[in-house]
């Protein structure tokens, strides 16, 4: 859960991703309530604006559910549904950025898997 | 209730010089603005006329239809914080709340004295004897406390100390949810304050520069990086507000109410892109040095 944020994507995605981080790593459970727009404004030093949009997206993918004048919940089936969307961006935000490296170094494909294989047996850090 | 703001064409001249020009915009309830701007770019100028304190030479203010100035309904339910000289006042704040709450028809003396605590000024001591980190402090819970429909606060900071101060945003954000009024935070400390503002007036010489949604504001600004030549070349049609170079590398900042095309033809062009923070656009669109001290 780290406040901080890049540059390279707006906000509200990135606060959208960090309830996200939340629901897979299991630190917010099915049914659980979510923190209200206010901690989180207090928090991320984000305005309540962008925090609603990052919400209102979750909303709209069925993540989480409003309670009227209660807040935000977590939905039923919520993580396995995070957990098939990140799956299935799975290549477009780490495989290419790491082909992409990878080929700038002149690292070939065998290399590439050699070196997947040696982190997997945690010989490198 | 809701109120409407309407500020249309205003000027004010102070002996001979120009101190607003032709500004316009408009406010409603619910919004926190930010006046940003530079010292002398008339910041405090401005919201005294939000107040109704100066009627401008040219142009009006109408709150919910009705001219401001000198209004004897509207005047309770505006209210301006400022850096007051507090020198000559022994009265502690304790009796002050108690003033308050003739005058402000929706002050609250208990949440006042919750603020008190929570900010850290003695309530029993006279005002003259707090330092002035702590008479900020004791602005800041009169303006809160007010809960008056409009309410401005003018650099409210002013040497209040860090933690005092992201208490301050803290109940700031509380009260926005709870009562929810107009709020307009005037500064120049923009990087520490900036996302308590759904919306940003820029004031620069005299004039309205930029009177946008801050998410909107901040969208029309992006960074491109990359080798210099290829910068030049991308970013020649493009409306660069600032540039840096660095071995060979270059970094241009463009300001571009066309973002999306324009962030889409650099990017493959093969620059690296990036956000801009409200902090560096307001650097950049006012750091010309014409701002004044």
């Amino acid at each position: 859960m780290d406040a901080s944020f890049d540059d390279q994507k707006p906000i509200f995605i990135q606060i959208k991703e960090k309830i996200e981080d939340q629901i897979v790593n299991g630190y917010l459970q099915e049914d659980e309530k979510i923190p209200s727009t206010t901690q989180m404004v207090d928090f991320y030093k984000v305005n309540h604006l962008t925090i609603s949009k990052g919400m209102n997206l979750l909303a709209d993918e069925g993540v989480i559910y409003k309670k009227r004048g209660v807040g935000m919940f977590v939905a039923e089936g919520a993580q396995r549904k995070v957990k098939q969307q990140r799956k299935a961006s799975f290549a477009d935000d780490y495989v290419r950025p790491m082909m992409q490296e990878a080929e700038k170094l002149g690292l070939s494909e065998d290399e590439v898997n050699h070196l997947i294989q040696q982190v997997r047996r945690g010989d490198r850090g | 209730m809701n109120t409407k703001v309407d500020v249309r064409d205003v000027s004010l001249n102070y002996r001979k010089m120009n101190v607003i020009d032709q500004v316009s915009f408009t406010m409603e309830t619910g919004k926190t603005y930010g006046l940003i701007g530079r010292n002398g770019a008339g910041k405090t100028t401005l919201l005294s006329l939000l107040t109704g304190f100066r009627l401008p030479d040219a142009g009006d203010i109408q709150v919910n239809g009705e001219p401001l100035f000198e209004n004897r309904m509207m005047m309770p339910k505006v209210n301006l914080i400022y850096p007051a000289d507090y020198a000559d006042e022994s009265d502690n704040a304790k009796s002050y709340f108690e003033t308050a709450e003739k005058y402000r028809p929706h002050f609250d003396r208990a949440y006042a004295e919750e603020l008190a605590e929570k900010f850290g000024f003695p309530v029993k001591k006279p005002i003259n004897k707090l330092s002035t980190g702590m008479q900020s402090a004791f602005n800041a819970t009169l303006g809160l406390a007010a809960r008056t429909e409009v309410t401005l606060f003018d650099e409210v900071y002013n040497g209040m100390d860090a933690p005092t101060r992201e208490a301050f945003y803290q109940e700031f954000v509380r009260e926005q949810e709870r009562h929810p009024r107009i709020m307009v935070l005037s500064t120049h400390l923009v990087s520490e304050m900036d996302y308590l503002f759904d919306h940003v007036f820029m004031l620069h010489n005299q004039k309205l520069i930029a009177d946008a949604p801050t998410d909107e504001l901040q969208s029309r600004a992006f960074t491109v990086t990359g080798g210099q030549a290829l910068v030049d070349e991308v970013t020649k049609q493009m409306a660069v507000i600032h540039e840096e170079e660095l071995g060979g590398m270059k970094r241009a900042v463009i300001y571009d109410a066309n973002n999306d095309v324009k962030q889409k033809e650099a990017a493959e062009a093969g620059l690296g892109i990036g956000a801009v923070t409200l902090q560096d656009l307001f650097i950049y669109l006012t750091g010309g040095g014409n701002g004044h001290e």
